[in-house]
């Protein structure tokens, strides 16, 4: 078990409708690969890619749910691990779209407090299948006071741009805040990276020891 | 290897334990034994009042274009074998190269229908693998041995490795053969035995006779190795032997189906020993074909009551969700990315979605109906399934292997269903003795996950959502089915449990030297590419041994 590489850990989580494109935005970001037909997501995944901001190595474990709501039991357990979660819709389905307020809810019932949020409309390229506007997505985002990205995981549109800025968010709330982290890299941390249920983001362990 | 032991005791596969009444039905019932079934009583009289004029009103020429063409989105025009379906995920795509399409028809058309034939790419890796694939096509060719050794080595997932995996210099043209003796062999499954028999018998010297050919083309060097395969292949006639003599028996024995069932059941026999011992066919010959016959018209009535509204008319949920699921069943397989085959499993997922509130449909359920749809796709077919577009069947031909499929995913569904309804309790279960289970069996490697902070629901919710076929290939799941089905109808609850946990303990070295980020991942994507037949009996035999020294032992789980 090497050392860690990383000073800070990121724990992210994508939820949304089925099929709206929560995994082919994770195998994007991480593997910058795209397929046609991605197989459906079981309960939920894992993936992780490590970013660099500000001059700091950030590792990102992003956590894939599978959108279907009869296992809802099984993902909501792990929001309340998460320290960022993507909501995510398909532009080209108003129903994924119009759910995002339920998603929303859900959070607020399961994740921790203050978790950073953004809203993602996916699908970005197909333009001729069009649902739901920008704006509309825009006027949501603004509503529930987060922010809003449209994307394309198809051809690689704003994707980084999504991860990046929630990363960006959290590192802001959780870690920068802090006093002592400043300049230490982290050396534990490799062996409790699990998002698990019932537990509450700690700040000080995502950040140095 | 693989554990010989005695059937289980139950009285009779078919019949569920809550369903007691059933018991004192008269043989002549078989086939109204879909009463288990939780389709409400409304749909069922409705069934009975269509069923009779809708065999027949379904032609060869009408049916599966007729009823689907109402309810389903995509135009019916489609011409491509690799049609690709409305959902997000295809269109606009490219064809994945692992399947393209081959726009050229071969000429032995079958009912002046046209025919699409696949390109298959295969892996250059393994240049042994390929020679042996060789020896056995012409084996296939010169001595019409048909048998399980026959079928899978040559079509053993070829088409599922990813793409990016397959060298475009090799490729092999699987030419679709559908077996000239179809109509026979869908009114009377044991046809095929018969047609086996016959085989076998006028190769009856089999090991001699086959064993000729690969020697004389080889040098002495390959001797061992031929006469390796030469015994190889004896067990393996003696094996079907025994099963095309339980299966000719004018009532099979089912305690003896099963015992023979749980090493292996040869491929070409699969299509009919399946359905018996899922108890969708009845034991005595004599029923059988009647009873098949209406079991395919009910699934008929059934889908035509289903659709009967058109979209609109269908539970928009759950048909929402089906939609988008079936393009993304076995992606990258030929035969799952047809249009014909989509078709087909979105009527078997929408119709036991429907008749089964509790659950509906969850996802999946639509992995579980891919063995059975080729295995009973096998039977009229010489060729890969995987590789076959089932647009080349005449309509009859696929409306009875879809209704079998149905009838089938029913029966194995029935003994798992809490896995499906709310909050998935029967998931929950099933992880949590596995956790006590390994906890006893391994435990440095329970203590090192707990310590790395892995929870056994992070991968395991997985294992037996979709009874472990993400992590293996169809072939070693239809392997796996034959001596879970054998096991009985929990098996697929209990007995899964054991396998799980063998499956697991088998990586125990790797995933000791882990911590959470290497656990999780490499339990995400095991290396089971490779795996044969003889890996899966492995594990199975693990799973037996697990099951006999803990199965009544479970007092001692976590106090429960």
């Amino acid at each position: 078990m090497p050392p860690p590489h990383y000073d800070f850990l990121i724990k992210l989580l994508l939820i949304g409708d089925s099929g709206v494109g929560k995994s082919c935005l994770l195998l994007r970001f991480c593997d910058d690969a795209w397929t046609p037909s991605f197989i459906t997501t079981i309960g939920i995944d894992f993936k992780i890619r490590t970013i660099e901001l500000d001059g700091k190595r950030i590792k990102l474990q992003i956590w894939d749910t599978a959108g279907q709501e009869r296992f809802r039991t099984i993902t909501t357990a792990y929001y309340r691990g998460a320290m960022g979660i993507l909501l995510v819709y398909d532009v080209t389905d108003e129903r994924s779209f119009n759910n995002i307020r339920t998603w929303h809810a859900n959070i607020e019932q399961h994740a921790s407090e203050g978790v950073n949020k953004i809203l993602i409309g996916n699908k970005s390229d197909w333009i001729e299948k069009k649902a739901v506007t920008e704006e509309q997505g825009r006027e949501l985002a603004n509503e529930l006071g987060i922010k809003f990205l449209e994307t394309s995981a198809r051809v690689n549109e704003n994707v980084e741009d999504a991860f990046f800025t929630l990363a960006r968010d959290i590192k802001t709330r959780l870690i920068d805040s802090q006093p002592e982290s400043t300049g230490q890299s982290s050396t534990g941390g490799g062996n409790d990276g699990a998002i698990r249920p019932g537990q509450t983001p700690a700040a000080p362990q995502s950040s140095c020891c | 290897m693989t554990a010989a032991r005695p059937p289980p005791a139950r009285p009779h596969i078919g019949i569920r334990a809550s369903t007691t009444q059933f018991s004192s039905y008269s043989i002549v019932d078989w086939g109204e034994d879909d009463a288990w079934d939780s389709g409400s009583d409304e749909e069922r009289s409705a069934t009975a009042v269509s069923s009779g004029s809708s065999r027949n009103a379904k032609s060869p020429t009408s049916t599966a274009k007729t009823t689907p063409a109402r309810v389903v989105p995509l135009p019916a025009s489609n011409t491509s074998p690799v049609s690709l379906s409305s959902s997000y995920t295809h269109v606009n795509a490219p064809n994945p190269s692992s399947y393209p399409p081959v726009s050229a028809f071969p000429d032995e058309a079958t009912r002046g229908k046209e025919r699409a034939g696949w390109t298959v790419i295969r892996k250059t890796k393994d240049p042994e693998e390929d020679r042996a694939r060789t020896i056995a096509e012409d084996d296939l060719e010169s001595e019409m041995i048909v048998g399980e050794m026959d079928t899978d080595s040559l079509h053993d997932r070829p088409a599922e490795t990813p793409e990016s995996d397959v060298a475009p210099s090799l490729k092999i043209k699987a030419t679709p053969k559908i077996r000239p003796e179809v109509q026979k062999i869908m009114n009377d499954p044991l046809h095929i035995v018969h047609m086996f028999q016959v085989t076998s018998r006028s190769n009856s010297p089999a090991p001699s006779s086959s064993g000729s050919h690969p020697v004389s083309r080889s040098k002495s060097s390959d001797t061992q190795s031929n006469a390796t395969l030469m015994r190889e292949r004896s067990l393996r006639t003696n094996r079907r032997h025994k099963f095309v003599q339980c299966l000719s028996k004018s009532e099979v024995n089912i305690a003896e189906l099963r015992k023979l069932s749980w090493s292996g059941i040869p491929a070409t026999l699969r299509p009919v020993a399946w359905p018996l011992l899922l108890g969708y066919l009845p034991l005595p010959t004599d029923l059988r074909n009647a009873t098949l016959a209406r079991k395919r018209s009910e699934y008929d009535s059934l889908v035509h009551v289903a659709f009967a509204k058109g979209r609109e008319g269908l539970d928009q949920a759950i048909w929402h969700q089906i939609e988008i699921d079936v393009p993304r069943t076995r992606p990258g397989i030929p035969l799952w990315m047809c249009n014909s085959t989509q078709r087909c499993l979105e009527r078997i997922l929408y119709v036991w979605a429907i008749r089964h509130p509790a659950s509906g449909y969850v996802q999946g359920i639509n992995d579980l109906v891919t063995p059975f749809f080729e295995v009973f796709l096998s039977a009229y077919i010489d060729s890969d399934p995987k590789q076959f577009d089932p647009e080349l069947l005449s309509p009859d031909i696929l409306c009875a292997i879809e209704a079998d499929s149905f009838w089938c995913l029913s029966r194995l569904l029935d003994g798992i269903q809490d896995n499906y309804i709310f909050a998935q309790p029967g998931i929950h279960r099933s992880v949590g003795r596995m956790a006590e289970l390994v906890a006893r069996i391994d435990p440095a490697l329970a203590h090192h996950l707990q310590a790395q902070g892995v929870e056994f629901m992070q991968f395991a919710f997985r294992w037996m959502n979709c009874l472990l076929m993400r992590e293996i290939s169809v072939s070693n799941t239809i392997r796996m089915w034959d001596t879970y089905l054998a096991e009985g109808p929990d098996a697929f609850s209990q007995f899964h449990l054991y396998v799980c946990s063998a499956f697991l303990v088998k990586w125990s070295d790797k995933l000791k030297e882990m911590d959470f980020q290497g656990i999780i991942m490499f339990l995400q994507s095991l290396p089971t590419q490779d795996w044969t037949d003889h890996d899966v009996e492995l594990l199975l035999s693990e799973a037996f041994l697990l099951n006999s020294v803990w199965h009544h032992a479970q007092s001692h789980f976590g106090g429960k």
